[in-house]
């Protein structure tokens, strides 16, 4: 094997003896295909998020939330990928690669349901069956989303175990995978599960650092002091990091979701954030070691978070190795900064950021006014993995239930 | 964890065979067994214990206790729910550990359970708290459906110093290459997954359950075939076609889940495949089999 399978003590492979050789295959493929350009498939890659995902994508100043935060603030702008979220390039390259890999079926868990969309619109692109497994919670909280993937002609399969959030959409992707592993690829959402999907997915979302490390090089003439994404399995967060690791002055923030606060209900099994990286401890789920919410039996605890997209109780295996390494420093973000965060974004330039990037945005605000000296410094690339169009539903009701002060009055429709 | 073996692969090897049998193959040693799967604590401690000795008492040569995990991904869904309520009652591992301990039975028992449990028990992570415990507790082997061959040497080694079988599954898309880096592991019996999926009861005896058994016919351990067995005509073709034993689950968790007669319905339907299994084993031997 010409890639290894493990970041430090994190990864692996640990998923049932039926999908291995599946996943030997993957890593076959993965090291041809991806790694090699065997058959031109990078090329192919690469002009298919052109044409069909609209990349590059710009990446803009921030001209009122510079004035704000007395720093340079630019914005990847992530939400104008074809789809409105950073999920189709990976999604893109995985339905590819199954096209390359002679495989006739897609299947893909979502918790958002931005990968379920991605994955059904590339899948509609490129003519291949697919299938998508949602939670009932998160089918209820993002239906316009729901509608695209049926639009675009994907199965969506409610799984009601558990909380019916992300963690179940997993689960129940697995036993599908388990079953129909032979003419099947599972289209893995973020950089999570077993060896290789947490290196593969990374190096498709990776094109968001490798440009903005250009763009910024060109629009403020150097590297950022920082770069900050929003992270719950991590895909958007890797991608806007990687080609920023061995910059080693460039800070580099993964924002997780705060929820309602950092405490846990182990009798309920309940943790009310999604913030596995900054407090989560070493455990195996999904295919992977690396940081999980669970109690002290390793029982994994329901996750909580505003953003569906970020409810998850794990994180990718490079992340939880990146944050023990100090290359990557954890914080996290509340449901009710995150509000404020999407109202603030949507009133000062003109953009309605995802539930999910707002936790991001959100952390400019408790970073405060710039100093050189502080962790995000003069020159900061907050990347907005998504757009929020699909929050709406949420967003009015949360902010009007929370009290939320950036949050315009909806009396008019009264 | 115990890493003083290393190096030795090829002389532990040659050691196994010397080896007296494992309590887990002796179970195989009187014709076709029968290997029961319940989870523990479904619906709580004192029915398991009753259902583990009515199980026995139906014929059931090795029982498989289930130690409940929040996401168990090879179930389907009738095991799924036994889960639940098993986990919704309140069992825990150290709670596992203490009914294994308490559980007089003519037996012997492995824990069914998934690698992150294994892995936190205990004060410090690893894998040797819990084999130890588990040792001390009685149990014989271990079956872990997300621990594939690549990622279970340290969990091997733990097992070997502590005298319990680690129980490996081979599934219909397992290579050549991979079965045989599991069968130079692999002690107590092999579990056969007879076919693709999740567990849970089907209504015919998949054609890949023959192929996975003419792969292993010239294997020197226990064979014993499950994921989709719930009925006597079933153990019996199973045996008939080359199995040593038959692994029987969501057969017995429907009983459970119904609650009606569970102890007697538990031993008539342990029974009934018993004696399916050792119809099979009846036929004349399968001629490639020696």
């Amino acid at each position: 094997m010409s890639s290894e399978s493990k970041f430090g003590d994190y990864g692996g492979q640990y998923v049932p003896e039926a999908l291995m050789p599946a996943i030997e295959e993957l890593t076959d493929a993965y090291e041809r295909y991806v790694l090699d350009n065997e058959d031109g498939f990078m090329d192919e890659f690469r002009r298919r998020l052109a044409d069909f995902g609209g990349r590059p994508t710009p990446l803009q100043r921030a001209d009122r939330l510079s004035e704000r935060y007395d720093r340079e603030v630019y914005l990847k702008r992530e939400d104008l990928v074809h789809g409105g979220a950073h999920k189709l390039n990976n999604a893109l390259g995985q339905v590819l690669l199954a096209k390359y890999m002679g495989k006739d079926r897609i299947i893909a868990e979502t918790g958002a349901g931005q990968h379920g969309t991605a994955t059904a619109m590339a899948a509609a692109h490129l003519d291949i069956d697919c299938e998508i497994y949602m939670g009932r919670t998160d089918i209820n909280r993002q239906r316009p989303n729901v509608f695209r993937m049926r639009i675009h002609d994907a199965a969506v399969n409610p799984v009601t175990a558990g909380s019916g959030t992300l963690k179940e959409a997993i689960n129940e992707t697995m036993r599908d995978w388990a079953t129909n592993v032979e003419d099947t690829h599972y289209v893995i959402g973020s950089v999570v599960g077993p060896h290789p999907f947490p290196k593969m997915v990374r190096d498709f979302q990776s094109v968001i650092s490798e440009e903005a490390r250009e763009q910024i090089r060109e629009k403020a003439g150097r590297l950022p002091d920082s770069v900050v994404a929003c992270a719950g399995g991590g895909s958007n967060t890797m991608g806007a990091f990687h080609e920023f690791v061995p910059d080693s002055d460039v800070d580099l923030v993964a924002v997780e979701a705060g929820g309602s606060g950092l405490t846990i209900d182990e009798d309920r099994g309940l943790a009310p954030h999604s913030a596995s990286l900054s407090s989560g401890d070493e455990g195996v789920l999904h295919g992977a070691r690396t940081k999980l919410l669970q109690n002290p039996d390793g029982q994994i605890l329901e996750s909580h978070s505003v953003s569906a997209g970020l409810d998850y109780s794990g994180v990718g295996p490079e992340l939880a190795y990146l944050a023990d390494e100090g290359r990557v420093t954890p914080v996290n973000v509340g449901d009710d900064a995150a509000l404020e965060a999407f109202h603030r974004l949507s009133k000062l330039e003109g953009i309605i950021p995802a539930l999910e990037s707002s936790h991001a945005l959100g952390y400019l605000e408790e970073a405060g006014r710039g100093d050189a000296d502080d962790d995000l410094g003069e020159v900061v690339v907050v990347n907005v993995s998504g757009r929020g169009d699909k929050d709406l539903d949420t967003v009015i009701e949360e902010s009007e239930k929370r009290d939320i002060d950036a949050a315009p009055t909806m009396e008019v429709f009264r | 964890m115990s890493d003083d073996e290393s190096g030795l692969g090829a002389t532990e090897e040659s050691l196994r065979c010397l080896e007296m049998p494992s309590e887990i193959e002796q179970a195989f040693a009187d014709g076709p067994a029968l290997v029961s799967y319940v989870a523990a604590g479904d619906p709580d401690t004192e029915s398991t214990k009753e259902y583990v000795r009515a199980l026995v008492r139906g014929g059931s040569d090795i029982v498989e206790l289930g130690l409940p995990f929040s996401e168990p991904i090879a179930e389907g869904p009738t095991i799924q729910a036994a889960i639940r309520r098993a986990l919704d009652a309140g069992m825990t591992p150290q709670a596992y550990l203490d009914l294994v301990a308490e559980l007089d039975v003519d037996a012997p028992l492995v824990c069914m359970t998934y690698f992150n449990l294994i892995y936190q028990y205990g004060s410090e992570r690893g894998v040797e708290p819990f084999v130890a415990a588990a040792a001390d507790a009685g149990l014989s082997g271990l079956i872990v459906p997300d621990l594939p061959v690549d990622e279970s040497d340290p969990l091997k080694d733990a097992c070997e110093a502590h005298g319990l079988d680690l129980i490996f599954m081979v599934a219909p898309t397992t290579t050549d290459d991979r079965l045989d880096r599991m069968l130079t592991r692999a002690s107590g019996f092999v579990y056969v997954q007879g076919r693709l999926g999740t567990t849970g009861a089907r209504s015919d005896v998949s054609s890949e359950t023959h192929v996975s058994l003419g792969r292993l016919a010239e294997t020197g351990l226990p064979k014993a075939v499950g994921f989709g067995i719930s009925e006597r005509e079933h153990a019996r073709e199973i045996v008939a076609g080359g199995a040593d034993g038959v692994i029987v689950g969501s057969a017995f968790v429907d009983i459970i889940a119904e609650g009606e007669d569970v102890a007697d319905r538990l031993e008539a339907k342990a029974r009934e495949l018993k004696d399916g299994a050792m119809e099979g084993g009846e036929k004349v031997p399968e001629p490639e089999r020696t």
